[in-house]
């Protein structure tokens, strides 16, 4: 009988060892939990969250820093999926009301050409150069409403697309 | 003459229903006048909108190209006759989805004047079958069988295949609809003639014609024109009178007994079904330069006075329509534009006929809607479904809107047939369930493909940024570098320069 006491005492020892060995040593696998709620988010980069983009927001939710109900473009959909991803309480969402999809449009007439759009586009959707009419790529806008702030002669408008 | 056969695959499910075809075949096909006006959607097909390509006020003959083929999956749109544009605005159509669509509108001027043809292939074997299907595009020829869509694309699509059979659907299957059978009774010519033009444009030795055994006389006409051309390449087939045996996948099923796999096309068992009204409409193209700009179409029910086919100009309204063929009956309660299965519910006649109205249905009674009732999983629904589905689980799913679910258990392939909502003792609208699961189905998925499209634009800015930063911090470090290296030399160099300078 104490073969088998100290064989089985012996195989928990070794398999509880293994454990916190790799517990210690090998990294949390964030990443990939991090990739997973990315997935979940809308991808507007619209940074209306508190963080610069969908990727950020997600690792600040595996870091603990943020709730999972700040995506207003991702609505209460967004929410109840990573609440079910994450196995947490579904929040209401933060801020109402949920977005309706839009796109931005320059109104070209009035562009000056000054580029702050541009650079502050996320997904790189405006084109133009420096003293030249800009516009917008319809099918990449996400809708983020960033380049509406930078625009010094208010020639950005949303257009809903709903 | 090739005798009908009977060696034929099977089809699971299906239905016989009351057919009600022979009150409308009992005439000859009726030609419609040329109406004071034509509206012709500029979306007669099911890809992108063709772009119109006259404007207000431009006068247009009968066959002139007035919207071009644009984006994927194009077709263009003829004038069916001769008038002048006076609007191009939106109008209430007959669409699964949405109502009004962006239509040209004629005002005929009753001469029905033609447009000198530009092209006749006569002999049409003496063009590459490439140039065939080039031209063949050009004439606006789309799926008649009620899909429209583009017969070029399909085409060039068959061509890259390793294609066995060319299969013409005459099966026409779904009740009160018979234009088909009226067009293979008065046309067979012109549909066994667009079967040897697709014969050869696509390099086959089979063409397989299959009719449903409750057409004899088109079965009958056809065998006398097939024994008339001797051509050994047609084969006439009858198939058992099912719905829905002429949907695509069930019709490649009965005639060369292969099941085209889930999410395919018929293609990929290399065969291609054209419907028989699309053969007849390359004949009349390719032979006689005649654009795609009437059609048969059924005009029946006991809504109206006089169940009949009639040719009819695209464009034409439903209201002239019936007007012309006796009007409505006093008990007329509701229009259908197609069959009692697929078709579209409308509530006005002034829609336009286009290239998918193969039936104009008025009817006494409006398909009364008994309260739906819970499912009590007798499972009727999935012994008649046609694909094989199980439509009390997909009901199931639709309503906990669980997408993997409704895509594991095959959403997708259903053919919206209606099968399973006539069964349905709880009289559960099925079909109607399932189509809006396609469409948010659909959504998710688009939603899902924006979303990585912009995560990855996203990422490759950051990347494009965080290159730039180094290249810049690099170019500094190096200019520091270098003035540190040039050290006493250069500052002498430049303090000599100031110098030469000053003087």
């Amino acid at each position: 009988m104490w073969t088998a006491v100290i064989t089985i005492a012996l195989v928990a020892l070794a398999a509880g060892l293994a454990l916190s060995y790799a517990w210690r040593s090998l990294p949390a696998d964030s990443n990939e939990l991090v990739s997973k709620i990315d997935e979940l988010l809308p991808q507007t980069q619209c940074a209306q969250c508190g963080y610069p983009g969908c990727r950020p927001y997600a690792e600040a939710i595996v870091s603990g820093d943020a709730q999972i109900n700040l995506c207003p473009p991702g609505g209460d959909d967004t929410v109840g999926r990573l609440a079910t991803l994450l196995g947490t309480e579904r929040l209401p969402l933060a801020r109402h009301p949920e977005l309706e999809r839009a796109v931005a449009v320059i109104h070209e007439s009035l562009c000056i050409g000054c580029m702050h759009c541009r650079n502050a586009c996320p997904v790189d959707a405006i084109v133009g150069a420096h003293q030249l009419m800009h516009t917008i790529i319809e099918n990449e806008c996400t809708g983020c409403e960033l380049c509406i702030a930078p625009c010094p002669v208010d020639c950005i408008t949303m257009r809903s697309l709903a | 003459m090739s005798a009908p056969t009977y060696d034929l695959g099977k089809l699971h499910g299906g239905l016989r229903l009351q057919a009600h075809k022979s009150d409308s075949t009992s005439e000859p096909i009726v030609q419609i006048p040329v109406p004071d006006q034509l509206i012709l959607p500029i979306t007669q097909h099911a890809g992108d909108p063709a772009q119109p390509v006259v404007g207000i006020g431009e006068r247009v003959l009968k066959g002139q190209l007035i919207a071009e083929a644009h984006g994927s999956l194009g077709a263009p749109v003829h004038a069916s006759s001769s008038g002048k544009v006076v609007a191009i605005e939106p109008w209430p159509v007959s669409r699964r989805y949405g109502d009004d669509a962006p239509c040209i509108v004629i005002e005929c001027d009753g001469e029905d004047r033609p447009i000198e043809p530009v092209e006749k292939h006569p002999d049409f074997e003496s063009l590459p079958p490439d140039a065939l299907l080039t031209w063949i595009l050009q004439g606006g020829i789309v799926g008649l069988g009620g899909a429209v869509f583009p017969t070029a694309q399909k085409l060039m699509q068959a061509i890259t295949c390793n294609l066995e059979y060319l299969i013409l659907n005459g099966v026409e299957c779904e009740p009160y609809i018979s234009c088909d059978d009226m067009l293979m009774r008065e046309y067979a010519h012109n549909v066994l003639g667009g079967a040897q033009i697709l014969l050869y444009a696509l390099d086959l030795k089979t063409c397989y014609v299959a009719v449903e055994s409750d057409k004899p006389d088109a079965i009958h006409r056809l065998g006398e024109v097939l024994a008339e051309l001797g051509d050994e390449r047609l084969i006439l087939k009858q198939v058992p009178t099912i719905y829905p045996s002429g949907g695509e996948d069930q019709l490649v099923q009965l005639v060369a007994n292969r099941e085209v796999p889930s999410g395919g096309l018929p293609t990929d068992v290399d065969c291609l079904v054209q419907n028989v009204g699309t053969a007849a409409a390359i004949y009349d193209w390719v032979l006689h330069n005649e654009s795609l700009i009437s059609r048969i179409t059924t005009v029946t029910g006991d809504g109206v006075a006089r169940p009949v086919n009639v040719e009819v100009r695209l464009g034409t309204t439903v209201g002239d329509v019936i007007e012309h063929v006796g009007g409505y009956t006093g008990q007329a309660r509701q229009l259908i534009i197609g069959g009692p299965m697929t078709g579209k519910s409308v509530t006005s006649d002034r829609v336009p006929l286009v290239k998918a109205t193969n039936c104009i249905l008025v009817l006494s009674e409006p398909v009364s809607l008994s309260d739906e009732v819970p499912c009590i999983r007798c499972g009727d629904c999935a012994s008649v479904c046609p694909v094989q589905l199980l439509p009390q689980q997909l009901f199931w799913y639709a309503c906990a809107d669980d997408e993997a679910k409704l895509r594991s258990y095959g959403l997708t392939d259903c053919i919206e047939c209606g099968c399973c909502d006539l069964v349905c003792p709880s009289h559960i609208p099925l079909t109607f369930d399932f189509r809006m699961a396609k469409a948010r189905i659909r959504e998710l998925a688009d939603e899902k493909a924006r979303a990585e499209r912009a995560r990855q634009r996203f990422e490759a800015r950051n990347e494009r940024l965080e290159k730039e930063q180094q290249e810049r911090d690099e170019e500094l470090a190096q200019q520091k570098e270098d003035a540190r290296n040039a050290g006493a030399d250069a500052i002498a160099e430049i303090m000599q320069r100031k110098q030469d300078e000053d003087k």
